[in-house]
C-alpha cells in the first residue's frame, strides 16, 4: 500500500506541475515544477518524508541513467545535424562543458560547507 | 531464416515488449562491464544506447517501433525529476549553510555554460544559429529546446547537444573531478546538475544524498536562470 501511495504522491505533484505549466505559460518543464511543489510542501510544513516515499525514490534515482536510454537512442539517428559543423560543434560542446563543471565544482568545493560524516549514499 | 523480419513476424504486442527487455538488458550488461572494467568510458547509459541503436539497425526496427516499447521507461523520467526533491528536503540543513557559495557556483556555471559555448563556435567560424543552439546545451532537453526557439537557435539540434552534453558529463565527472582534487558531493553534485543536467547527474546522484540533492537543485535553477538571462543576453552577443 505505501508503494502505490509514494508512487501516486510523485504522479501527483507532477500532474500539478504539468496543469501549473499549461495556466501560466513558464517555460519550465512539468516535472521539475513538481520537485520544487514536493520540496516545498516539507520543507513549508517542516515534516520528514515517509520511509516508503524515500524508499520510492531512491529505487527510481539509483536507476536514472537507464531512463535516459530511449532519448539517447533517439539522439543516434539525429547525429547527422552535427555534420555540418562538427569541429566548432565539438570543440565548443566539449571546451564549454569543461569550463562550466570545473567552475561550479570549484567554488562550491572552495566556499561551500563539508559534508558530515553522518550523510551517506542512497 | 530472416531473423530481421522475425519481430513483425510474431504477434504484434512483441515489438513493445521486445523493446524493454532489450533496453534493461543492454543498460544491465552496461552495469556488468563498468564494474569489471575501471574505465570511465564504460558507462552503461553509453553502452546500452549502442546495443539499442546497432540492434534496431540489424533487426531493420524503426525508432517509432523501439518507441512504442520504450516510451514505458522514458515516461518513469517524469516522477524520477520529482523524486529529486526527497534528497533535497534530507540535505536543507546543508543547503542553508552552503546557501550563497551554492548561489555563486550556480550563476557562475549558468553564465559560463550558455557564454563560452556561444563564443567557441563563433571564434571557430561556427554560424551564429549553430552557436545559438550551442547556448543552451546544459539545459534539461525540455528547457534547452524551449529556449533555443525562443533566441534563434535550431531547437532539434539544441536537443541533440543536450543529450551529448549529459553524456559528456556523466562519463568525464568522476576522472575531471579527481584531477581538481575535488571529493566535496555537494560540489560534485551541483557541477553534473549545472554542466549535464539530469543525464550528466545521472552518475553521481546514486553515490551520494548531497550530490543526489544538489543535482536537483542545479538542474532545476539552472533550467529556470538560463530561460531568463538567455533572452537578455543573447541579443548583447549577436553583435559580435
Amino acid at each position: 500500500m505505501s508503494m502505490i501511495k509514494s508512487i501516486f504522491i510523485l504522479l501527483l505533484c507532477q500532474l500539478a506541475g504539468e496543469a501549473l505549466r499549461a495556466v501560466s505559460h513558464i517555460q519550465v518543464p512539468g516535472p521539475v515544477i513538481g520537485m520544487v511543489l514536493l520540496a516545498a510542501f516539507y520543507i513549508l510544513r517542516r515534516r520528514e518524508p515517509s520511509p516508503a516515499l524515500q524508499r520510492a525514490s531512491d529505487g527510481l534515482l539509483s536507476w536514472l541513467g537507464l531512463l535516459f536510454v530511449p532519448a539517447g537512442v533517439g539522439i543516434v539517428a539525429n547525429l547527422a545535424l552535427l555534420r555540418s559543423a562538427w569541429l566548432p560543434i565539438s570543440v565548443a560542446l566539449i571546451g564549454s562543458t569543461f569550463l562550466t563543471l570545473v567552475a561550479t565544482a570549484w567554488i562550491m568545493h572552495r566556499f561551500g560547507p563539508r559534508a558530515s560524516m553522518q550523510d551517506e549514499g542512497l | 531464416m530472416n531473423w530481421s523480419t522475425l519481430p513483425h513476424t510474431l504477434s504484434p504486442g512483441i515489438v513493445p515488449l521486445f523493446a524493454i527487455v532489450l533496453t534493461l538488458g543492454a543498460y544491465l550488461f552496461g552495469v556488468e562491464v563498468q564494474k569489471r572494467l575501471p574505465n570511465p568510458l564504460a558507462n552503461p547509459v553509453v553502452i546500452a544506447i549502442v546495443i539499442v541503436g546497432v540492434t534496431l539497425h540489424f533487426l531493420h526496427l524503426s525508432y517509432q517501433d523501439y518507441f512504442t516499447g520504450a516510451q514505458f521507461i522514458y515516461f518513469l523520467l517524469g516522477p524520477a525529476t520529482v523524486a529529486l526533491a526527497i534528497p533535497m528536503v534530507r540535505a536543507l540543513e546543508h543547503m542553508r549553510r552552503g546557501f550563497w557559495p551554492m548561489i555563486s557556483a550556480l550563476l557562475a556555471g549558468s553564465l559560463i555554460g550558455l557564454l563560452s559555448g556561444y563564443a567557441i563556435v563563433r571564434l571557430l567560424g561556427g554560424s551564429q544559429a549553430v552557436a545559438l543552439s550551442m547556448a543552451p546545451k546544459s539545459l534539461t532537453t525540455p528547457i534547452a529546446i524551449a529556449v533555443s526557439a525562443s533566441i534563434g537557435g535550431i531547437p532539434s539540434l539544441s536537443a541533440v547537444l543536450a543529450i551529448l552534453g549529459g553524456i559528456l558529463v556523466a562519463v568525464s565527472i568522476d576522472p575531471v573531478l579527481r584531477w581538481l582534487k575535488i571529493d566535496e558531493p555537494s560540489a560534485k553534485g551541483l557541477a553534473a546538475g549545472t554542466a549535464g543536467s539530469g543525464l550528466g547527474a545521472s552518475r553521481v546522484i546514486p553515490q551520494h544524498t548531497l550530490s543526489a540533492a544538489f543535482a536537483g537543485v542545479a538542474i532545476g535553477a539552472n533550467g529556470i536562470l538560463t530561460a531568463v538571462l538567455a533572452p537578455i543576453l543573447v541579443p548583447l552577443l549577436k553583435h559580435w
